[in-house]
């Protein structure tokens, strides 16, 4: 059964693609000791995009909520990476931004201790043309939490200013210290037509 | 590696309808993706909701956080204890002829007991609005059945609906 057409060239995320293009590399889940950071290693440069799928959660004590710090290929400079999010909070829209101050790709969204237990927040990042040395590397994403009176929903949007093919991601969370139990990311590579 | 991404099952409307439902949903895969192509047979404002329950559940376990953008204004809205899950403000009949909503629902790790579900979804449709919701089911129950409807009147003819499995390695 093929998907249907006119629906690839639409949306932020959850684009659809052929079947046979679109195809499970890693997935890491979180055990009861918690995690400092997941890492998808090895990356092969066969595919044209990726798009890691998340559930997630973390130690933060501190406030509602906490945010993905992608690091790509072990950069951690800052200078290399700027985000820009525009975010509903279910009473005002508002737009920020990250230039050069975070030393990852601030994308995502995970639920944080002070969360209720069993809500995790969700995201569905892109990085696209992850291989092409001929560009930098720009990642977008679909995420948020609700928690029946409070929430946040994200569309977010980050660069990093590297031509590298990205073979590695180390993710950790921004504000917290570790992802929590049953924090969950698969990796997925997709296809374009050769 | 794995292949993925597979489609468990569509339908199409060749008459309005109240309700599409996708029941015995394997627990086999990671996260479902439903895809829509949808209006409304409702006469009586710009826009219908569309709307959908998990399990069959109707009970207030529902909420909600959005974005939306209308041409003139970007806003967010909120709605707590809800009976069902929000979709989208998509076409009515009372929009130009034609002229469908898209509507994609991620439900990741639907099939999990431990923690509730919650779906992202986009809707957006060019005559009316963009826009992004995170719905939040306070339900620890694997999701087995899925059933989608408007708030007022009926599904239109010609609308579609597919719904795919993602599974992680």
């Amino acid at each position: 059964m093929s998907p249907i057409l006119g629906i690839y060239a639409s949306q932020v995320s959850g684009k659809l693609w052929p079947a046979s293009s679109y195809e499970s590399l890693q997935t890491a889940t979180v055990g009861a000791g918690g995690a400092s950071s997941i890492t998808f290693s090895s990356i092969p440069s066969t595919y044209t995009h990726l798009q890691i799928r998340a559930l997630g959660k973390t130690n933060r004590s501190g406030g509602s909520g906490d945010v993905y710090l992608l690091q790509l290929n072990a950069d951690s400079s800052s200078s290399n990476y700027s985000a820009h999010a525009l975010r509903g909070n279910g009473t005002v829209a508002s737009a920020d931004s990250s230039v050069n101050v975070r030393n990852g790709m601030y994308v995502g969204y995970t639920s944080s201790a002070v969360d209720n237990a069993n809500t995790f927040g969700v995201s569905i990042i892109d990085i696209l043309d992850y291989a092409n040395t001929n560009k930098n590397k720009v990642a977008r994403s679909l995420d948020g939490a609700d928690f029946n009176g409070t929430g946040l929903v994200n569309l977010d949007s980050s660069v990093w200013l590297s031509t590298s093919a990205v073979t590695s991601i180390v993710v950790a969370p921004t504000f917290g210290t570790s992802f929590s139990q049953y924090t969950s990311l698969a990796l997925y590579g997709i296809k374009g037509v050769a | 590696m794995p292949v993925t991404y597979t489609p468990i099952a569509t339908n199409t409307l060749t008459s309005a309808a109240a309700s599409v439902t996708f029941s015995s949903i394997p627990s086999t895969y990671t996260d479902l993706v439903l895809v829509c192509f949808v209006r409304g047979t409702y006469t009586g404002g710009g826009s219908v909701t569309l709307l959908n329950y998990f399990n069959n559940d109707t009970t207030a376990l529902y909420s909600n956080t959005q974005l939306q953008g209308n041409g003139t204004t970007a806003s967010s809205s909120r709605q707590s204890g809800q009976n069902f899950g929000r979709l989208g403000e998509i076409a009515s009949a009372t929009t130009t002829a034609g002229v469908f909503s898209t509507v994609t629902s991620h439900i990741q790790n639907y099939s999990n007991t431990t923690t509730f579900k919650t779906n992202l979804v986009r809707h957006d449709n060019s005559a009316l609005n963009t826009q992004a919701w995170v719905n939040l089911y306070r339900s620890t129950s694997a999701v087995t059945r899925l059933d989608i409807q408007c708030s007022a009147t009926d599904i239109a003819a010609g609308s579609s609906f597919t719904l795919y499995g993602i599974k992680a390695a």
